[in-house]
């Protein structure tokens, strides 16, 4: 047998024994299910939900190629592709969602020293520790080099003052990795550090921003007089705009998926919801106006998709795509939703009460949420002007 | 499905970009308009084109083709397209290569292959009747008589129509207008008696005719494909063409951007280079993505054609709507940046303007497609 054959073997086998019942499509629909992004505070409605997480987390599966002594699987990527295939076929939910695995794991895994990949890694991969990201300022939003943050030398340790805003999860995280200015005399870009900070320091404080959607997925974020060790600091000082930038290229690579109808984003599918409201002869959506628009919708789609695939199967280019990727993916999403709404008709801007469906409601939040998409992460206008000069070589004026 | 070329059909795209630009640069197109060609080709530059092997290659090797693929048929009208290069490549190294190959007799192919191969003759597809493309609208009819049908009707805006040797005609030999049932394909001799070709002006100053069939007799052996299952083989011949016309639309576009890209970084007003107004580098970076998407929707279908894809058809009218409005917005922008120039005879990006909507009619527009995109989606 060969190895892959083996491990194929393996892998089910596994997967069979390990897998509970309830993280598999097909579970019962009456059992809770978990937004599982693990953590020191984690609650969780369904044990299994842990269950999963931990054997997962052991395995290092959550970060399958990030090698053993990382607590990664330490696979290859024909080893990781099975892994994935097997996970599809029992229909396996994700067992953790992490902004630490998403964006700061290959940060680390570039920049770190090897005592912070051993002390930060393991807790990631494991879903031990939550992490979220403090970029955005109140003065630095698509200026984000502009930030003000500050953290002084103070001898063994960086005293941080200053405030973030828009730190997703902030209230529930338990580290934050942070931009913040160690040069305030250097030109703006050469005075910014990177740096990791531990949510329960002293003087550390958060509070959630209500959005138009009536949630609070962010918040704003304090720092008074927090001291910080100075071994947290990521890379070298003053050289972490370099780290930031790389890191966005992660975000935008994350968050042009939510243009894939299949991408994390996606409520419900614009046909299903056009037929039901709009009515449905021989499977054909019956407003020529909408059915024309969706078919244009869905074309775009398709091509995204296989924009995505392309890059995928040419290797390596992302950092010249990731830009119009997260400017196509956010701006697809919002497209979709607007869609979904206009189709659903009164239905799709219920907000409350019995008199409507949840899945109306929802769709509702969905839809103002992803006017967030093109904002976070770098807003579509940020991302038109890195097109312009790093691909296209426009000239700066 | 690898959306990557192989290393040889990355050769062949070199090398069809080496002889695009060395041998057939845009001043071969508008020297061939000014002159008023009567084929609107260059016959001696076709004969290059088969010196290459570029009409064989959707031929089998026993007829003398290199049997190289859609995806290598497309890449070289890719690059073809970046120069605007009129040929009968599309005509005849597509659509009649890929029609005998796939639906044609043995005698068919024995007779018509090596021909083509050679560059000795040429073929073009009389499909359209009305001003919008639509196969099961076709009305011209084709009555048994004997062992012979006789054909009354007229067709329209045949590519490469006025110069083509062997005409591919698709006719109604029984039902009616709007049923993609009934329809017959025949070879048909552009020589034979009752066949006249009034030679088409269009915008883009290519090969096009319109033609009158009165009382046309053909022998029943020049059916291609079996009788009254037309409808069927020819979309999927269309499908082919739809697939090679999208990658030259993908030529098209990436040129004028290209084009209009170079611009931006030379052309001052107000002191400074045009390309560093943010208004005009925003524009710029949206063509760029609609670029990547067309590259991508157009691999994906000439990828599916040579793997035999069930999804052949949706991806074919992918590429063509994705091709066609990439090109729309392209040839228009790329106009309206150059400014003054752009809408002057003398400069060359009219010409992608002109070239753009005439190909976005062909075999079907950008509007046509996504409604075929829609029911083949089941919506």
């Amino acid at each position: 047998m060969s190895d892959l054959k083996k491990f194929r073997e393996d892998t089910k086998k596994w997967l069979d024994e390990n897998c509970p019942p309830s993280m598999r499509s097909g579970a019962d629909s009456n059992i809770p299910v978990d937004e599982v992004w693990g953590g020191r505070n984690a609650k969780y409605k369904n044990p299994e939900s842990k269950i999963w997480l931990d054997k997962m987390g052991e395995k290092g599966w959550t970060m399958p190629t990030v090698s053993k002594e990382y607590g990664g699987g330490g696979l290859n990527k024909d080893e990781v592709k099975i892994l994935n295939e097997e996970m599809f076929l029992i229909g396996a939910k994700a067992p953790l969602l992490s902004f630490g695995i998403w964006m700061l794991a290959p940060v680390l895994l570039e920049y770190g020293t090897e005592q912070q990949k051993k002390e930060h890694l393991p807790k990631i991969i494991k879903g031990q520790i939550r992490w979220c990201q403090g970029y955005s300022e109140p003065g630095s939003g698509s200026d984000l080099a502009s930030l003000a943050t500050k953290a002084e030398d103070i001898g063994e340790k960086f005293l941080v003052n200053g405030q973030k805003v828009w730190t997703s999860y902030a209230d529930k995280a338990d580290w934050i990795f942070a931009l913040v200015r160690t040069g305030p005399k250097e030109p703006k870009h050469d005075g910014i550090s990177f740096l990791l900070i531990d949510m329960e320091t002293k003087g550390v404080s958060t509070k959630p921003i209500t959005l138009i959607s009536g949630k609070s997925p962010f918040c704003e974020t304090f720092f008074d007089d927090v001291e910080v060790p100075k071994n947290n600091l990521i890379g070298e000082l003053n050289a972490g705009w370099t780290i930031a930038k790389k890191l966005l290229q992660h975000e935008r690579a994350f968050i042009s998926n939510f243009g894939l109808a299949a991408g994390m984003g996606s409520t419900k599918d614009v046909v299903s919801i056009a037929k039901k409201h709009l009515g449905d002869e021989n499977g054909k959506i019956q407003n020529e106006f909408y059915r024309s628009e969706i078919s244009s919708h869905k074309i775009k789609e398709h091509a995204f998709g296989l924009t995505l695939k392309r890059a995928g199967d040419e290797g390596g280019k992302a950092s010249a795509t990731a830009s119009m990727f997260k400017l196509y993916g956010t701006e697809h999403n919002k497209k979709r939703h607007e869609l979904m709404i206009a189709a659903s008709g009164i239905n799709g801007v219920a907000w409350d009460g019995d008199e409507f469906d949840d899945s109306d409601k929802n769709l509702t939040r969905a839809w103002l949420r992803t006017k967030g998409n093109s904002l976070e992460g770098g807003t579509s206008e940020v991302q038109l002007n890195i097109i312009s000069k790093r691909v296209l070589g426009l000239p700066s004026q | 499905m690898k959306l990557v070329l192989s290393e040889e059909e990355q050769f062949l795209k070199d090398t069809a970009k080496s002889f695009a630009d060395e041998r057939s640069p845009i001043t071969h197109f508008r020297k061939l308009r000014d002159t008023n060609d009567p084929y609107l080709w260059d016959r001696d530059l076709w004969s290059e084109m088969t010196k290459l092997g570029w009409p064989g290659i959707l031929i089998p090797e026993e007829y003398g083709g290199s049997n190289f693929g859609i995806t290598g048929i497309s890449v070289i009208l890719n690059e073809c397209g970046k120069t605007l290069t009129p040929s009968p490549l599309f005509s005849t190294g597509v659509i009649g290569a890929y029609s005998i190959t796939n639906f044609g007799t043995d005698e068919q192919k024995k007779n018509y292959l090596p021909q083509i191969v050679d560059g000795e003759l040429t073929t073009s597809l009389a499909i359209d009747e009305t001003s919008h493309h639509n196969p099961a609208n076709t009305e011209i009819t084709a009555k048994k008589d004997g062992s012979n049908f006789i054909v009354n009707g007229k067709k329209i805006f045949v590519i490469d129509g006025a110069s083509a040797d062997i005409i591919i005609l698709l006719a109604r030999t029984s039902g009616k207008k709007g049923d993609l049932s009934g329809l017959t394909l025949f070879l048909i001799d552009s020589s034979t008696e009752g066949i006249d070709r009034i030679k088409l002006d269009m915008a883009d100053s290519r090969n096009y005719a319109n033609i009158t069939f009165d009382n046309v007799e053909i022998p029943e052996v020049n059916i291609l494909g079996d009788l009254e299952t037309g409808g069927e083989t020819v979309e999927n011949i269309l499908d082919i063409g739809r697939i090679a016309m999208a990658s030259e639309m993908l030529g098209n576009s990436e040129a004028a951007f290209e084009t209009t890209l170079d611009y931006l970084k030379q052309r001052k007003q107000f002191g400074v280079l045009i390309g560093s107004f943010q208004a005009l580098q925003h524009r710029a970076a949206e063509m760029f993505c609609e670029l990547e998407l067309t590259k991508s929707s157009v691999m994906a279908a000439t990828k599916a054609a040579d793997e035999g894809s069930n999804e052949l058809q949706r991806l074919s009218s992918l590429a063509k709507t994705v091709a066609g409005e990439t090109l729309h917005l392209i040839s228009n922008e790329a106009v309206q940046m150059h400014g003054g120039i752009g809408v002057t005879d003398e400069y060359d990006i009219g010409f992608f303007l002109k070239r753009a909507r005439v190909a976005e009619q062909i075999f079907g527009s950008s509007k046509y497609h996504t409604e075929r995109y829609a029911n083949l989606s089941g919506f």
